[in-house]
């Protein structure tokens, strides 16, 4: 944990879910620890939002959800990616990419 | 998908919200937990992981808040909150919530009772299909008006026309079913043969009639109304192909009009038969001849009124060799044309428009009490608003919880406003003039349910959204801290200028029913030119198999004889038309040289064709000559009698006595015997008094329907069924209808006044009321609020007559000015109501200080209270209060 955290950045975290998700169907908090680890603890979730945007995800149609057992038998409620979810994170990311790699070329001609 | 899913997932978590929660608080929980699983396995303590996961996820609570608040069904569950929360809050002030709701019931409820009225008459199209593409064609009389159409005219037009898909003509025929038991009139009309056609109009069962079927000569055929199939003949099927005996002549039913058929041009009629005039025109003189028609055409589809307008010049103007015209249907005038429709309300629209005004003067009024009554409740509410706020009540969360509260009190009062529309139309139908058309057609049906839930949803708005913005804008700071009322100064000029606008709506509506009563009096003052009192009326009609005018004339004789018989009988005749009943009989007029017909050469009379006394039996003034009497029977030289305008214009400067005129069909010279006073025919308010008197059995031939009238001794009502049997024992066959006093017709002649007039009545006491009880409002709040000002003045040395003084001066300067805008609306107002004045200017002097003294008297009594109270503010005990 080198790096200051930060919150995740605004509008970004739905893609982030959904890139979790399509490795493996996961419960909230399995998916708030994957984005840390992955991000090697740069973005902190807060667990209220990441809570509030599965339920907003499951309802437009990008989540499936369903409550199972996990090893410790509790319920947990897993969430993975449906067809149009997968769809939608294509779309994202290039939309993401393209405003990345556009933010840096302005960033570039400033410098 | 997407929205199947929040449909679903909403409905889910809207009806098993107990499951649903549980679901989150597991995920939150679930979340906790493996939160602190992983500080565990990272080395803290059991503790120190748990403070760890908590921190980290914040307050449990708020968290799930958060996710709950996500949703459709969020907004609905808040809403629910708020209705709950303002029905709890209304329920605990009854006294407010039912003054407030009786208030907004009288309003919606009167808006909707008099939409529905006018809503069949002023909005809704005619009830045939293509309404619109119905139109009427009239002549052009003397003057301005407007006179039925010849037949003449009519086949000319079948003829010649490009524009009409159907034309029809029609005529009031009023057949009596004989070889019944009792016999029975029957209201109906004489059409050509494409009359349903122009209406668009099928029978339910049976035929229409049959082109051809109304020549000359034609079959005796006709068609019933549902109405009269079911009373008279039980609904029988079978009764197509049967024959019923109307007049004595054998009619045969060829079918029946559906229940829902609307007659508009005369809604009493019942039965129809084809009109058998002869389309040949044989002569001039026949009935093909008299303007005596009602012409209504069907326009071909795509053609509008302007082009059949252009269509029907253009036949006027150019005249063709096979339709010879005579002068008095020359159509030099062209041809009047307009929309069934208007035809149809034209009559009622100035009385429907006034009351339509009014009823909305009446819900502004509602309206601005209940905004004021809201006010006051939200003035006092601040501190509770307050707390809410700083509780994290957002503003528009305050603003719909205060907008809940208003439109429950709308619903409610919609609710029982519909219940009070309900009683409102029956005493509307019941109270409605004869004249107003479609009464039928009144009736609460869906548009008129969706009015009223759309005037409540608009007035739970307009009434709430002022006091609600205002309420919630109150500063969080000052709410709090204010203990009570005592700076409501804020909302004191709202109050106040909803005030005055009540009182001058109130006036305004004062003005209109104080015009329209002053109307109405002048109107029975006018003397409708003999003497109404003790006077019994009833229509006889003549009629049966080989009835020739000579026995119909023995009947009528003697029929007269045995009413004069008839205890408490002082006199009786007999007349062809009877003023003020809606009879309307006219023929032209040709005086001998020397005499000047009219400039516009359609010099034409009303005719009586009367019994001998009838003169004398209705009091109408003799002024010269003699009256008409036993003398003047068949055989005798013709004489009449004329009116005194009659002699003015058509003798001016010369002895009318002993001068002669030609009058109706039969071109013989009538000499004038007599001249007497002016009668009101057709209704108190105009002058048409041209008149022409004929002995009965002068005339061309003897009516087949007269009136009879009777002067009683005593109370005339009481004689009607004693007359009825006098006229039976001479014939029990011969149906007696119409029976009513003159005092009766009279009051009926002014009803669609008197129906405006009441109406105007009753909205103007409800406002009257309701201002006065926005100034008493008022007035009681602001010396409530100041009553330690009140008490401080006392101690100054105030005494209780300048306490009075000033809360008097307070409401009087509200009353002040509303009345000042409230004339100032009123003479630009009431002149919507000139059409129903009479002999009253919209400004009359009088009416505006009766109604300014009345409003301001009330505006007193409404003072008087607070003022009171105000007075008697006692310094020690005011100052203490606090």
């Amino acid at each position: 944990m080198d790096e200051p955290t930060t919150d995740v950045i605004q509008g970004t975290l739905d893609m982030l879910i959904l890139k979790t998700l399509s490795l493996q169907p996961l419960h909230g908090f399995g998916i708030a620890r994957r984005i840390e680890q992955i991000s090697r603890g740069v973005f902190k979730v807060n667990p209220g939002s990441l809570l509030t945007a599965l339920q907003r995800l499951e309802r437009a149609g990008w989540l499936d959800a369903e409550w199972r057992q996990t090893e410790s038998s509790r319920r947990a409620r897993y969430y993975s990616l449906t067809r149009t979810g997968r769809r939608e994170l294509e779309a994202e990311s290039a939309d993401w990419a393209r405003r990345v790699s556009a933010i840096a070329r302005v960033l570039k001609t400033e410098a | 998908m997407s929205a199947w899913r929040q449909l679903t997932r909403g409905l889910r978590a809207l009806t098993r919200r107990s499951a649903a929660d549980q679901d989150l608080a597991d995920e939150v929980g679930h979340f906790l937990q493996e939160s602190e699983a992983a500080h565990v396995s990272r080395g803290l303590s059991p503790d120190e992981a748990r403070r760890a996961a908590r921190r980290e996820i914040g307050n449990a609570m708020i968290a799930r808040e958060q996710v709950r608040s996500y949703g459709w069904e969020n907004g609905v569950e808040e809403l629910g909150a708020d209705f709950r929360y303002a029905v709890r809050r209304l329920g605990k002030q009854p006294a407010f919530t039912s003054v407030t709701v009786l208030t907004l019931a009288l309003g919606i409820g009167a808006t909707t009772a008099i939409f529905s009225a006018v809503n069949p008459v002023l909005f809704e199209a005619l009830p045939y299909p293509r309404a619109e593409e119905i139109l009427v064609i009239a002549d052009h009389g003397a003057g301005d008006s407007i006179i039925d159409v010849t037949f003449g005219t009519y086949r000319e037009l079948t003829d010649r026309n490009r524009v009409f898909d159907a034309l029809a003509v029609l005529r009031p025929w009023q057949p009596t079913l004989t070889g019944a038991a009792a016999p029975d009139r029957w209201d109906g009309q004489r059409v050509s043969a494409g009359y349903f056609r122009v209406l668009g109009v099928s029978p339910l069962i049976g035929r229409d009639f049959l082109p051809g079927e109304d020549r000359a000569g034609g079959p005796r055929v006709t068609i019933l109304s549902h109405a009269l199939w079911t009373e008279r003949f039980g609904g029988d099927r079978g009764i197509v192909g049967r024959p019923v005996t109307l007049d004595g002549t054998a009619f045969t039913v060829i079918g029946v009009m559906p229940a829902a058929f609307e007659n508009v041009l005369s809604p009493q009629a019942q039965a129809w038969a084809p009109l058998q005039y002869d389309a040949s025109l044989p002569s001039f003189d026949g009935r093909e001849w008299g303007h005596n028609l009602r012409l209504a055409a069907r326009l071909r589809r795509g053609v509008g009124i302007e082009k059949a307008r252009r269509d029907l010049d253009r036949i006027a103007r150019d005249r063709v060799p096979e339709f010879a015209r005579p002068a008095w249907a020359s159509l030099e005038k062209g041809l009047s044309v307009l929309p069934l429709k208007d035809i149809v309300t034209a009559p009622v629209k100035p009385a429907l428009r006034a009351v339509v005004g009014a009823v909305i003067l009446l819900l502004l009024i509602a309206c601005a009490n209940v905004t004021n009554l809201l006010l006051a409740r939200g003035a006092g509410r601040r501190g509770e608003l307050a707390v809410r706020a700083a509780l994290g009540a957002s503003r528009g969360r305050l603003v719909r919880q205060l907008l809940m509260e208003s439109l429950v009190l709308a619903v409610v009062g919609g609710a029982i406003g519909m219940a009070v529309s309900q009683a409102g139309v029956r005493a509307l139908v019941m109270l409605s003039p004869p004249e107003l058309p479609r009464t039928g057609a009144i009736h609460l049906d869906g548009a008129v349910f969706a009015f009223a839930l759309g005037l409540t949803a608009v007035v739970g708005i307009v009434v709430g959204l002022v006091p609600a913005l205002r309420a919630s804008r109150s500063d969080l700071q000052g709410g709090l801290q204010e203990s009570s009322t005592r700076t409501m100064g804020g909302s004191r000029g709202m109050h106040a200028s909803l005030v005055v606008g009540e009182v001058a709506l109130a006036l305004v509506l004062l003005v209109g029913a104080g015009l329209l009563l002053r109307s109405l009096e002048r109107l029975f003052a006018v003397s409708p030119g003999f003497d109404s009192s003790r006077l019994l009326t009833m229509q006889v009609q003549v009629s049966g198999v080989g009835l020739d005018d000579a026995k119909r004339y023995r009947f009528l004789s003697r029929a007269l004889e045995a009413v004069r018989n008839v205890p408490g009988v002082d006199s009786a005749a007999f007349t062809s038309q009877l003023p003020l009943s809606g009879d309307l009989d006219e023929y032209g007029v040709h005086p001998e040289s020397g005499g000047s017909e009219s400039p516009d050469g359609d010099g034409s009379a009303l005719r009586y064709a009367v019994s001998q006394g009838y003169i004398e039996t209705m009091q109408i003034p003799l002024r010269r000559g003699r009256v008409l009497d036993e003398h003047d029977t068949a055989a005798a030289p013709k004489a009449v009698l004329v009116s005194e305008s009659f002699a003015k214009r058509v003798f001016p400067g010369q002895d009318p006595l002993g001068r002669r005129i030609q009058f109706g069909p039969d071109r013989s010279w009538d000499t004038i015997v007599g001249v007497v006073g002016e009668v009101k025919q057709t209704s108190l308010a105009l002058n048409r008094a041209d008149a022409v008197y004929v002995p009965s059995p002068q005339w061309t031939w003897i009516d087949s329907r007269v009136s009879l009238v009777v002067r009683a001794r005593g109370d005339a009502a009481a004689l009607a069924s004693a007359v009825r049997r006098a006229v039976w024992s001479i014939d029990k066959d011969q149906p007696v209808v119409r029976v009513a006093t003159m005092e009766a017709l009279l009051a009926a002649s002014a009803a669609e006044r008197r129906f405006a007039l009441i109406l105007f009545e009753a909205f103007a006491i409800v406002a009257l009321v309701l201002a006065a009880a926005g100034i008493y409002g008022v007035l009681s709040g602001s010396v409530a609020e100041r009553t330690r000002e009140m008490g401080v003045r006392a101690a100054l040395g105030a005494t209780r007559r300048d306490l009075l003084a000033m809360v008097l001066a307070e409401g009087m300067r509200l009353t002040g000015l509303g009345v000042a805008i409230g004339v100032l609306t009123a003479a630009f107002g009431t002149r919507a109501l000139v059409g129903m004045l009479f002999d009253v200017s919209p400004l009359d002097p009088g009416t505006y200080v009766g109604v300014i003294a009345l409003l301001v008297g009330v505006a007193i009594l409404a003072c008087a209270v607070p003022a009171r109270r105000a007075a008697r503010a006692d310094p020690a005990g005011s100052l203490r209060s606090e």
